[in-house]
């Protein structure tokens, strides 16, 4: 089976392509710049340009759209362009290639009004509740995969819920810049429970959702480690497991002050000294209660996290280097 | 009819019905409007409810009544009585008599067949009721919500109506402007929405329109003068005879009709089944949920006629105050039965057998004089000691019906408690009739000990006058099946409830107390603990009462013990986890030369809450001698297990099946049995009873000393008896192989994760074993099945604040419990659990999880 993957210059769209590679797969990629995946058939474009499309897709069985924008700023025409219009002509070059499988790789966002997730399953995508660009358009074009999914060409939606790991500069890499400049004191109050992803998983996730297109494609599916914890022992970890002194506990107090505030007042403060700032969609991820019920993907999926919390945290130490060993979490 | 929530529009009809009732003329005709589901009912027809409003609702009042029935095979009709709802505004002044003939007309008009059942409610209960009088042939039973047959001419009528009708007031109040009808609306608890306010205001938008709600209140008979009194007072009387299944479900809030009027229906129709909702009010088919209990109910009631109480073991009896009487005339006559301890370390009072025997007889006598009877409900607010095992005794001689509700409630929950058993005489100490004036307490009053202001107090009588009489009580001795007492629960999952046992039921919890801890006839107890002690002289052993506060068992000091120990010699020590924790930090203070009292004590009994194993290790030294036992009950069994210390020990080591996860609380006590129903991946207890090892489910547990049945809470009793001979605690656990019983937990806090479902004690007790943790909760937060697993510890080092635990202690905590297959999703700590008033023991899981729901949410609160 020859499989294309978009996106695989990603941390998540590089690990499912090096994933599919060690399962025997053929794997092509498809992005702006170099994939660095070794073993890959690395195919240059833009989503943009339907002739590179057209090659991107020309004998393959099986596309996984991971490639997006998520850039924080932007011009939001730029991420319709790229997010909505992209997806579009990709699952348009799909079905005329005659591909078999199609995967779009969502986020819970789509679904997310702002209010807390508790044990929640995947609703549907709402594009006119969705808080900013990007959820927007991702929100779009879920509703676009959905609508192309028929007999000929299944397609499936997953939506792995806030992906970390190692090389992860969205998250990982954010917080603890912040906390090396002594600013994340004041997210040891953050109780707010919250589902992540450790990286191998959602790549897991998605190659097994080639196998089980029969059981999972037309509904979106959230993809989670299942293991939430409250953010502020995760960033907490996080810190720790870069080898940054864990953030002080300075609140003088109690669980009542909401999260929210707290993420809320570094974005302020990011945007202030001009700082590639945390969004105020991520700020708004942290700040309320995010986590999923899991029983239904993991049995449709056929597939569980292989990576725990506590694993996907030594091996994030570990890329840190020594400083991080010297640091009990 | 336009659409209105809840209402199918299929459901509304109209009919017109020739009039027989005599204030309209001959040959009326009166346009009648009322909801009807027959066209809904898709199975078999099995009978009819015809629902009667009062005022100022209509038909809509009982829509949930119309579709639940549609599903259960009953046709429902709810009338719009006239000048009401949508029915006709005759113009005429119809009185009680009219609408009783006004009902009758229109259901020979709708042409009604088959069983048939009544259901009213406030003044539409009344109507109804005066229907099911006359027409008993089809009546298969009634239905009743707040409403009242009798208005005692002794006692004045409720304060809001009394208001509505004192003239101006009463055009002004009820049809000139809505006040009448947005009073009463606004009695719904929770509040109604403003859609179903709305809907309710209907049919009342004009003053015309309203005319009729005026002339209902005018209707209410407020003495003997009244055109309406005549006929009220011959449906009042006549129900006495009525045969058929009653069920009265009442919302004991309502202002109006209070818990009295529901007590003088219970006195008239003694066949009532009764649900009491506690804090619902005046309008409770919308304020709980009344149409499930009703066709629960109509199912149980009128498809199989057993009363679902199949036969439970029973004992050989003998009344309560058999070893009083036998000893007041034997060898021991003169022997000291009871005492009370002084705050001096020397006995204050007390009595011998003998005197015992005659205290009761005379105090039997002075009550009967004043009219207490078999069956009159006796309020006892005294303190534990001679005043109050001697007016036991007395009450249980006469048959009367004790309700004993300690402060250990706190004044909310023991005025709940007082409320709604209606005593018609309430015995207390100064404190009580005081909160009973302050809280308008019903009963007689009679006072115990100093009252300097009786008269204010509205007191009747004082215990030292029923007492002055020479003459001893001959009367029958009370049937063993007739009710003896009413006990609370604690109130530590929910209200506190009251419970019925019958004077057979006590005698078997004396027999069984005696046979778990080898009392013979001739022992000498410590009474520190009050509902084992007031047995004290039912076991034939002088008791003493230490110089305590009974309400504040931490008051226990070792020295007091060891006085009351020295007293009378004791072998038996009973005493609760809190005074025995007293007991121990004051150990030192013990009295020179009282220590060989304590040295003397073969059994020393904790009971009323959970206690440490390492509690009882630190108590042995203070009593070599004694086998410590901690027996397992609850208010409705008690006791259900017991254990004693190196019984615990053993079971700690033990590998048995099943042995671990859970508190180990011991075998059956003699003569009761335990059994375990499983729980389902949903964490429900649906399965088959049984006792196999290592199985997780809720305790179930049969015995002769279980309750007879909940006070006034028919649904809870259901559900509590519905595998029939077994009593459901709501606790769950496991049996081992050795037949030992491991409480788990409360079924309430039964959590379902995605691993499966767990218990929370096992985690707890884990959790506990840190140095860093004082005490633990675990909770499920999240829809069930999916819920995650939170820990809430208050640490050594006690955290002032709460929130998320530290990196480190978080650390240890998930550990700990990580091979008990336990995954924990957050630690939250916390300066303290939230437990409850009585034995400030029972940690309230359901608020931990509320508070850890809410934090977990990023809304927190500083204590649940």
């Amino acid at each position: 089976m020859k499989v294309l993957v978009t996106g695989a210059s990603g941390m998540l769209g590089g690990a499912v392509a090096s994933l599919l590679l060690r399962n025997g797969r053929d794997v092509r990629t498809f992005q702006r710049r170099p994939s660095g995946v070794p073993g890959a058939e690395d195919l240059a474009g833009d989503l943009a340009d339907g002739s590179a499309l057209a090659n991107a897709v020309a004998g393959v069985d099986a596309v996984i759209h991971l490639a997006a924008k998520v850039s924080v700023t932007g011009n939001p025409d730029d991420f319709y362009r790229t997010n909505v219009l992209g997806t579009a002509g990709l699952l348009a070059a799909a079905r005329s290639a005659g591909v078999q499988h199609f995967v779009y790789v969502s986020s819970p966002s789509v679904a997310h009004t702002g209010a807390s997730l508790v044990g929640a399953v995947a609703g549907p995508a709402q594009p006119e509740l969705a808080r900013g660009s990007y959820a927007r358009t991702k929100a779009q074009a879920e509703i676009l995969a959905l609508e192309a999914n028929d007999g000929q060409m299944p397609v499936a939606v997953l939506r792995p819920h806030i992906v970390w790991g190692p090389g992860d500069t969205q998250l990982v890499e954010r917080v603890l810049s912040r906390a090396r400049a002594g600013r994340l004191p004041l997210l040891a109050g953050g109780t707010a429970l919250v589902d992540t992803t450790y990286v191998d998983n959602a790549a897991s996730a998605i190659a097994a959702a080639l196998d089980r297109m029969e059981y999972i494609s037309g509904s979106p599916l959230v993809i989670t480690n299942g293991e939430p914890r409250p953010i502020g022992e995760l960033l907490a970890r996080i810190c720790s497991a870069g080898g940054v002194r864990e953030p002080r506990r300075s609140i003088p107090g109690w669980v009542g002050r909401a999260a929210g505030s707290v993420v809320e007042s570094i974005w302020r403060a990011s945007k202030a000294d001009s700082e590639p700032p945390m969004t105020r969609f991520l700020a708004e991820q942290l700040s309320t209660a995010h986590w999923f019920d899991q029983r239904h993907t993991r049995s449709l999926l056929g597939w569980t996290p292989e990576v725990s919390l506590d694993e996907g945290f030594a091996r994030l130490a570990a890329h840190y280097g020594d400083s991080a060993s010297r640091i009990r979490h | 009819m336009v659409e209105l929530p809840g209402v199918d529009p299929s459901w509304s009809a109209y009919l017109d019905v020739p009039s027989t009732a005599d204030v309209d003329p001959a040959g009326t005709i009166n346009r009648w409007h009322y909801l009807d589901n027959l066209a809904s009912i898709t199975g078999d027809l099995r009978g009819t409810l015809l629902c009667v409003h009062g005022n100022p609702t209509w038909s809509y009042l009982w829509r949930s009544l119309l579709a639940a029935g549609a599903q259960h095979g009953w046709r429902v009709i709810a009338v719009d009585q006239l000048e009401m709802g949508y029915s006709e505004r005759t113009g005429r002044k119809r009185r009680l008599a009219d609408r009783v003939r006004d009902l009758e007309d229109f259901v020979s008009a709708v042409g009604l067949s088959g069983p048939l059942v009544t259901v009213g409610h406030d003044w539409g209960g009344v109507v109804s009721l005066g229907f099911a009088d006359r027409n008993r042939a089809n009546l298969t039973a009634v239905v009743l919500t707040n409403t009242a047959i009798h208005q005692d001419p002794g006692s004045p009528i409720p304060a809001p109506l009394r208001l509505a009708l004192s003239g101006a007031v009463h055009r002004v109040g009820t049809s000139t402007t809505t006040a009448f009808l947005d009073t009463t609306l606004a009695l719904a608890r929770p509040r109604l929405t403003r859609e179903v306010r709305a809907a309710y205001r209907l049919p009342y938008r004009t003053a015309a329109r309203r005319r009729g709600i005026e002339q209902f209140v005018a209707d209410i008979p407020v003495g003997p003068g009244h055109p309406s009194q005549a006929e009220l007072n011959r449906i009042a009387d006549s129900i006495r005879t009525l045969d058929v299944p009653v069920f009265l479900l009442w919302g004991p809030a309502d202002p109006i009709f209070s818990d009295t009027y529901l007590d003088d229906l219970a006195e008239r129709l003694p066949q009532a089944d009764i649900h009491r909702f506690e804090g619902a009010s005046h309008l409770v088919a919308e304020d709980r949920d009344i149409a499930s209990p009703i066709f629960d109910w109509l199912d149980h009631r009128t498809e199989n006629d057993d009363d679902g109480r199949p036969a439970r073991p029973s004992a050989a009896f003998t009344p309560l105050w058999q070893q009083i009487h036998e000893r007041s005339s034997g060898p021991a006559a003169d022997m000291l039965a009871v005492a009370d301890m002084g705050s001096d370390g020397a006995v204050a009072d007390s009595l011998s057998w003998k005197e015992l025997e005659d205290r009761v007889s005379r105090l039997a006598a002075g009550l009967s004089r004043i009219g207490v009877r078999a069956g009159s409900r006796v309020s006892l607010m005294v303190p534990p000691g001679i005043e109050l095992t001697t007016l036991i005794y007395a009450c249980l001689r006469l048959g009367a019906v004790i309700v004993v509700a300690d402060a250990g409630l706190g004044v909310k929950g023991l005025s709940r408690a007082v409320r709604g058993t209606v005593p018609d005489f309430l015995i207390g100490i100064e404190r009580a009739l005081v909160a009973g004036r302050l809280f308008g307490w019903p009963g007689t009053r009679i006072s115990v000990g100093a009252a300097p202001r009786a008269r204010l107090l509205g007191v009747r009588h004082r215990l030292e006058d029923l007492l002055a009489g020479h003459s001893s009580y001959a009367g029958e001795d009370p049937a063993p099946d007739t009710d003896a007492a009413i006990l609370f629960t604690s109130g530590s999952t929910g209200p506190a409830k009251g419970v019925v046992y019958t004077h057979r039921q006590l005698s078997a919890m004396r027999d069984t107390l005696s046979a778990t801890l080898n009392l013979a006839p001739g022992s000498a107890l410590v009474a520190g603990f009050a509902p084992f002690a007031l047995l004290g002289p039912a076991l034939g052993a002088a008791s003493v009462t230490p110089d305590m506060d009974v309400t504040a068992p931490r008051t226990l000091t070792a020295r007091a013990l060891a006085d009351a120990a020295a007293a009378i010699d004791a072998t038996t020590v009973f005493a609760s986890p809190a005074a025995l924790r007293n007991v121990l930090a004051t150990a030192s203070g013990i009295a020179p030369g009282r220590k060989d009292a304590l040295q003397r004590v073969s059994v020393l009994l904790s009971a009323g809450a959970p206690i440490p194993v390492n509690l009882l290790e630190q108590l042995q030294p203070l009593v070599p001698g004694a086998a410590l036992h901690t027996p397992y009950g609850m208010t409705e069994a008690l006791p259900v297990t017991d254990i004693q210390l190196e019984d615990i020990r053993e079971a700690l080591d033990s590998s048995v099946t099943g042995a671990g996860n859970g508190v180990c609380v011991g075998r059956a006590v003699p003569g009761a049995e335990i059994s375990i129903s499983a729980l389902d991946p949903k964490g429900t207890a649906t399965g088959v009873p049984a006792a196999l090892p290592g199985v997780t489910g809720e305790i179930l547990v049969r015995a002769p000393h279980v309750k007879d049945r909940y006070h006034r809470l028919w649904i809870t009793e259901r559900a509590s008896s519905r595998t029939a001979g077994w009593h459901r605690t709501g606790d769950v656990g496991h049996l081992d192989a050795d037949g030992r019983l491991w409480v788990e937990g409360r079924l309430a806090h039964v959590i379902t994760s995605a691993d499966g479902v767990l218990t929370p004690v096992g985690p707890e007790q884990s959790i506990e074993q840190l140095k860093e943790v004082r005490q633990a909760a675990v909770v499920g937060v999240g829809p069930t099945g999916t819920q995650a697993v939170v820990a809430a510890v208050v640490p050594v080092d006690a955290a002032d604040q709460a929130g998320l635990a530290s990196g480190p202690l978080s650390a240890m905590v998930r550990d700990v419990v990580r091979p008990g297959g336990v995954r924990l999703a957050a630690v939250l700590t916390l300066s303290a659990l939230p437990t409850d008033i009585r034995h400030n023991a029972k940690i309230d899981r359901t608020a931990v999880a509320a508070w850890a729901g809410d934090a977990l949410q990023g809304r927190g609160r500083k204590r649940p």
